[in-house]
C-alpha cells in the first residue's frame, strides 16, 4: 500500500435548506445582498421556530411515485439531494460509476407518524387496560410501509434503489458527528485507497413534532422571538432547528483528472472526539483537535464556519474557543451557519462543508450573518476555510477545506 | 513500517485477540458456546409486557435483570457493556478504562419507548391539549432530561466510550441486520489504513418492545409459531415462517497482526477479508437472481485472497425467513459452484434467533469460537429440510471439524450485504 496519500476532491454537491435549492441560490442569499435573512416558520412547530424546508420538485430527482410513496419527508429530501450531488459531479446514470460508487450517510430516524401517534395514546389513556390497548391500537393504526420509511438505513437504501449506488453502503447515526464521521471516513478511505468516490452526506427535516418533544426531553429549543446565535449568548440560550438535505461527492485527485472533473475545493483535514461535556471540557476537546492542524492554518485572516446550536454553555466555550485562534496567528472571520440556516443536525456538517467549498470556488467569503459584531467581514479569497462542528449533545470537530493547486470548478449561475 | 507484516495485497494483517457475547442462551462466550454445541435454544415467550393480541408472541427476548421499566438503550447499553468488558479482558489490551483505539458500535435506530411516551403525556393535563402538543407541552414542563440524553441516536456509543476510555468520535452505525458485520468491517479498514492498531467492534441489540413485534408482524417477517418457541426458528427446514426476533451483543478487539504480537497477545483469528454490495431490487428484498449477494460473497473472497475451496464453513445468515434462506442458497450455489457442496453452512439463528444490529458481530465472535474449537455449532429444527436447499445445514447435532477458515454472512433490509471471512492465526 503507498504510504503517499490522495488527494481528496470535492466534485459534485447537493444542497437543498430554508433559503433555497443549489450553489448560486445560497451565495446570492449569503454573500451578495447585505446581512441575510433567515427563512422562518412560526406555526409548525409553535411556540418554536424552525427553518423550515423549501419546497423542491422532488419528482426531477425521484421520478417513480412508487419509489415516492416508500418514503417520508426525510428520506425523500436526502435521496433528493443526493441525485442532486450526483447530478451535478456529472455521474447521475453512469452504471458503472455508480456501481463503484461508495456510499456514506448521516442518518437520524425517520418521521413518525403523529396522527396515528395521537389516536393510540388518546385510546391508551383512557383504557381500563392500557397494556392490551395498546397492543390493540398498535396493531391496528401503525402501517407497514410507515416503518420503512422511518428505517435509519433505507435512505442509504433508497438511494441505492433511485439513483444505483451500489459499491459499499454504510449509513453513520449519531446526530452532527454522524454527518462529521461519515466526511471523515470517506476522506481517510480515499486517502488510503480504500475507494476512489463517495457519496456522503445527509438530511434532516425540522417541522417534526416527535423531534421537538425529543429536543424538549432537555429543554434544548429556542422558545423566544427569533434571535441570531451570538445574540443567545447572554441568555439562557437554545436551538433552532433547521431544515437541510446536503450530500457531496468526493473523490480521489487521480480518479477526478482521469474522468476530467475539477474540484470545487480540497478536503485538507477533518479531525474529531469527544467528551463528556462537564463545564470546561468541549473547549479542551477542542483545543486538542486544534493541535492536529498545527502547521496545517495559514496566519492572518481565517474565514469560520461554525455549526454551533445556541445551547449554552457550549456556545460560549465555542465561541471562546473560536476566538482562541488568534493564538496560533489566525485572524478568524466567523460565520455561525445556524443563524441563517438553523440546526440541521446529521446535515450540519455536510451543510458547512458545501458553504465552505462554495466559498472557496467562488473566491470571497460570505457577508457577516447578523450584526452583533462577533462575524467581522473577510475580504479576499480565501485559501482555505475553518469548520467548525460541536454536536448539540455530545460530539466536538474541527476541518480544514482548501484550495487545490488546480483550476478550480466554478459556480453555475442558476 | 518497512517490517510490517501484510496480506496478499500489501495491507497490515488484521487480527481478533478478544471475544465477548451475551445471546438469550447466557452470558459470556463459554455459556453461550456450550449451549450452542448442545443444539438448546434460547428462545421464549415475551414476558417483558403483555403480548395479548400481537401476533407474535415469543422472542430470544434477555430479561435476566427482571421486570423493570423497560428502556432500550440502556437495556442495549449494558448488553454491549458486558460484551465488551469480556472482550477486552480477553485480549488483556491497554487498562482499565483506557482502550487504545476507536469504537464502532452497531446500534438499531433509537425510539421512544411507548411507556416513557405515555408517562410524559399523563404527567400533565395542560388545559386540555392532545397530541404532540400536550407531549411537547410536558416536556418543556417536566425533567426528562434522562430521555434527552438515552434517545440521542449517539447515546450507546457515547456512554461506552465514556465508560472504556477508547479514542476519539466514536462512530453509531447501522446497516440493518448486517450492522453487526459493518462494525467489524470498518474497524479492520481503519486498521488497514494504519490509522490505528487496535479497534473495539461492538453490536448491540435490545429493542424488544411492542411496537418493535408489531413492525415486523406487519412485513410479515416473524415466525407466529407461538406454542413451540424453542422449535419456531427453522432454518433452511420446510414450515419456516419468518425470523425469531432476538437480543443480544457481541463485541471483538481487533488488532494489527504486528501490535499483537509485539505484546504477546493470543491471537483468536484472522480477519481475512470483507465482502459488500448494496442491492437495488427492492427495500425488503434481495434481487431474484441473487446478484448483489453473490458479489458480495465474491468480493470478500476476492479481499481475503482465497478461493471457494477453501472456505471451511459457513456461518449462515439463516433468519428462518422462506425468502431469505431460499436467497442465500441461490446465491452461494452460484458464487461458489461445485465447492458449496463440500462446505457445511449452519445457522446460529436457530438457537439464539435474530439479534438484528448485534447478529453481524454475535455470529463472527461464533465463527471465531468454531475455529478455535474445531466444533461446527447445528442448524437446529431442522427435522423436514426445504428440499429445494441442496446445503450441508449440519442438522440438529454439532460436528467435529478441524476448520481453518469461515465465511460470515449478512444481509440486511435496505439491501446492505455484508460477508466476512475468518481464519485461523497462520503457521
Amino acid at each position: 500500500m503507498s504510504t503517499e496519500k490522495s488527494e481528496v476532491w470535492i466534485t459534485g454537491v447537493g444542497l437543498v435548506s430554508s433559503l433555497g435549492e443549489g450553489l448560486e441560490t445560497h451565495w446570492q442569499q449569503l454573500a451578495s445582498s447585505g446581512t441575510p435573512k433567515p427563512v422562518l416558520d412560526k406555526l409548525s412547530q409553535a411556540p418554536y421556530l424552525v427553518h423550515p424546508i423549501v419546497d423542491y420538485d422532488v419528482a426531477t430527482q425521484v421520478p417513480k411515485r412508487s419509489d415516492q410513496r416508500q418514503m417520508g419527508p426525510w428520506q425523500l429530501l436526502g435521496t433528493y439531494a443526493a441525485g442532486l450531488a450526483l447530478d451535478d459531479a456529472g455521474i447521475a446514470h453512469n452504471e458503472e460509476l455508480l456501481a463503484a460508487t461508495n456510499m456514506i450517510v448521516a442518518a437520524g430516524g425517520g418521521e413518525r407518524d403523529t396522527e396515528a401517534d395521537s389516536i393510540i395514546m388518546e385510546a391508551v389513556s383512557k383504557s381500563d387496560n392500557p397494556e392490551t390497548m395498546l397492543n390493540t391500537m398498535l396493531n391496528t393504526e401503525l402501517r407497514p410501509t410507515l416503518f420503512l420509511a422511518q428505517l435509519s438505513n433505507l435512505m442509504a437504501g433508497n438511494i441505492s434503489i433511485v439513483h444505483g449506488v451500489t459499491d459499499s453502503s454504510r449509513t453513520f447515526m449519531g446526530e452532527e458527528m454522524a454527518g462529521v464521521s461519515a466526511i471523515e471516513t470517506a476522506t481517510a478511505q480515499i486517502q488510503h485507497g480504500q475507494g476512489d468516490i463517495f457519496l456522503v452526506g445527509g438530511a434532516y427535516i425540522a417541522e417534526r413534532a416527535d423531534m421537538t418533544m425529543l429536543m424538549e426531553f432537555g429543554n434544548a429549543l429556542w422558545g423566544e422571538d427569533y434571535q441570531s446565535v451570538w445574540s443567545r449568548e447572554n441568555t439562557e440560550g437554545g436551538l433552532i432547528a433547521g431544515s437541510a438535505g446536503a450530500f457531496l461527492v468526493l473523490e480521489s485527485k487521480e480518479h477526478a483528472e482521469a474522468r476530467g472533473a475539477k474540484p470545487y475545493a480540497r478536503i485538507n483535514t477533518v479531525v474529531s472526539d469527544r467528551c463528556n461535556r462537564e463545564p470546561g471540557t468541549a473547549g479542551k476537546s477542542a483545543d486538542q483537535l486544534l493541535k492536529k492542524l498545527a502547521g496545517k492554518i495559514t496566519h492572518g485572516p481565517l474565514p469560520v464556519l461554525t455549526g454551533c446550536s445556541g445551547i449554552q454553555p457550549q456556545l460560549s466555550e465555542e465561541h471562546a474557543f473560536l476566538n482562541g485562534l488568534s493564538d496560533i496567528g489566525a485572524k478568524p472571520s466567523i460565520r455561525a451557519v445556524t443563524t441563517v440556516l438553523g440546526s440541521t443536525i446529521e446535515a450540519q456538517f455536510p451543510v458547512s462543508t458545501i458553504l465552505a467549498a462554495l466559498a472557496i470556488s467562488k473566491g470571497g467569503f460570505f457577508e457577516p450573518f447578523d450584526d452583533s459584531g462577533v462575524e467581522q467581514p473577510f475580504a479576499g479569497s480565501p485559501e482555505q476555510v475553518l469548520i467548525s462542528t460541536w454536536g448539540h449533545w455530545r460530539g466536538e470537530s474541527l476541518a480544514l477545506i482548501d484550495k487545490p493547486a488546480v483550476p478550480l470548478r466554478k459556480v453555475e449561475s442558476s | 513500517m518497512s517490517q510490517a507484516t501484510l496480506d496478499h495485497l500489501g495491507r497490515p494483517i488484521v487480527v481478533v485477540t478478544g471475544i465477548g457475547m451475551v445471546t438469550a442462551l447466557g452470558e459470556g462466550k463459554q455459556d453461550n458456546w456450550s449451549k450452542l454445541i448442545a443444539g438448546e435454544s434460547g428462545v421464549s415467550k415475551i414476558n417483558r409486557f403483555d403480548t395479548e393480541g400481537l401476533r407474535t408472541q415469543i422472542a430470544g427476548i434477555i430479561d435476566w435483570q427482571g421486570k423493570g421499566e423497560f428502556f432500550a438503550p440502556a437495556h442495549s447499553l449494558s448488553l454491549a457493556r458486558k460484551s465488551a468488558q469480556e472482550a477486552i479482558a480477553q485480549s488483556g489490551i491497554g487498562s482499565k478504562g483506557n482502550f487504545p483505539g476507536p469504537l464502532f458500535m452497531a446500534i438499531f435506530p433509537v425510539e421512544t419507548n411507548w411507556h416513557h411516551r405515555m408517562k410524559v403525556y399523563e404527567s400533565s393535563t395542560v388545559n386540555g391539549k392532545s397530541g404532540y402538543e400536550r407531549l411537547i407541552r410536558n416536556a418543556r414542563l417536566g425533567d426528562f432530561s434522562e430521555f434527552y440524553a438515552m434517545y440521542q441516536f449517539g447515546s450507546i456509543a457515547e456512554h461506552l466510550a465514556e465508560e472504556f476510555g477508547t479514542r476519539g468520535q466514536p462512530i453509531s452505525l447501522t446497516t440493518a441486520c448486517a450492522s453487526g458485520a459493518t462494525s467489524v468491517q470498518l474497524g479492520a479498514e481503519a486498521i488497514r489504513r494504519g490509522d490505528t492498531d487496535a479497534a473495539l467492534c461492538n453490536g448491540t441489540d435490545g429493542e424488544i418492545c411492542e411496537e418493535t413485534v408489531v413492525r415486523f408482524n406487519l412485513l410479515s417477517a416473524l415466525s407466529t409459531q407461538n406454542d413451540d418457541p424453542k422449535g419456531a426458528s427453522k432454518p433452511f427446514s420446510k414450515g419456516r415462517d419468518g425470523f425469531v426476533m432476538a437480543e443480544g451483543s457481541a463485541s471483538l478487539v481487533l488488532e494489527s497482526y504486528d501490535a499483537a504480537k509485539a505484546r504477546g497477545a493470543k491471537i483468536l483469528g484472522v480477519v481475512r477479508g470483507a465482502g459488500e454490495r448494496a442491492d437495488t431490487f427492492h427495500r425488503t428484498r434481495s434481487a431474484p437472481d441473487g446478484s448483489a449477494v453473490i458479489e458480495t460473497v465474491t468480493r470478500s473472497l476476492k479481499d481475503a485472497g482465497m478461493m471457494p475451496h477453501e472456505v471451511d464453513y459457513i456461518n449462515a445468515h439463516g433468519t428462518s425467513t422462506p425468502e431469505n434462506d431460499k436467497m442465500e442458497y441461490l446465491a452461494l450455489s452460484s458464487a461458489l459452484g461445485d465447492a458449496l457442496d463440500n462446505i457445511p453452512i449452519s445457522s446460529n439463528k436457530s438457537m439464539i434467533g435474530h439479534t438484528l444490529s448485534a447478529a453481524g458481530a454475535v455470529e463472527a465472535a461464533i465463527s471465531l469460537l468454531t475455529i478455535e474449537a474445531g466444533v461446527i455449532p447445528p442448524t437446529i429444527n431442522c427435522h423436514e429440510q426445504d428440499p429445494n436447499i441442496l446445503m450441508d445445514v449440519v442438522p440438529n447435532f454439532k460436528r467435529e471439524k478441524s476448520v481453518s477458515s469461515v465465511m460470515s454472512n449478512s444481509f440486511g433490509f435496505g439491501g446492505q450485504n455484508v460477508c466476512l471471512i475468518f481464519s485461523a492465526e497462520p503457521d
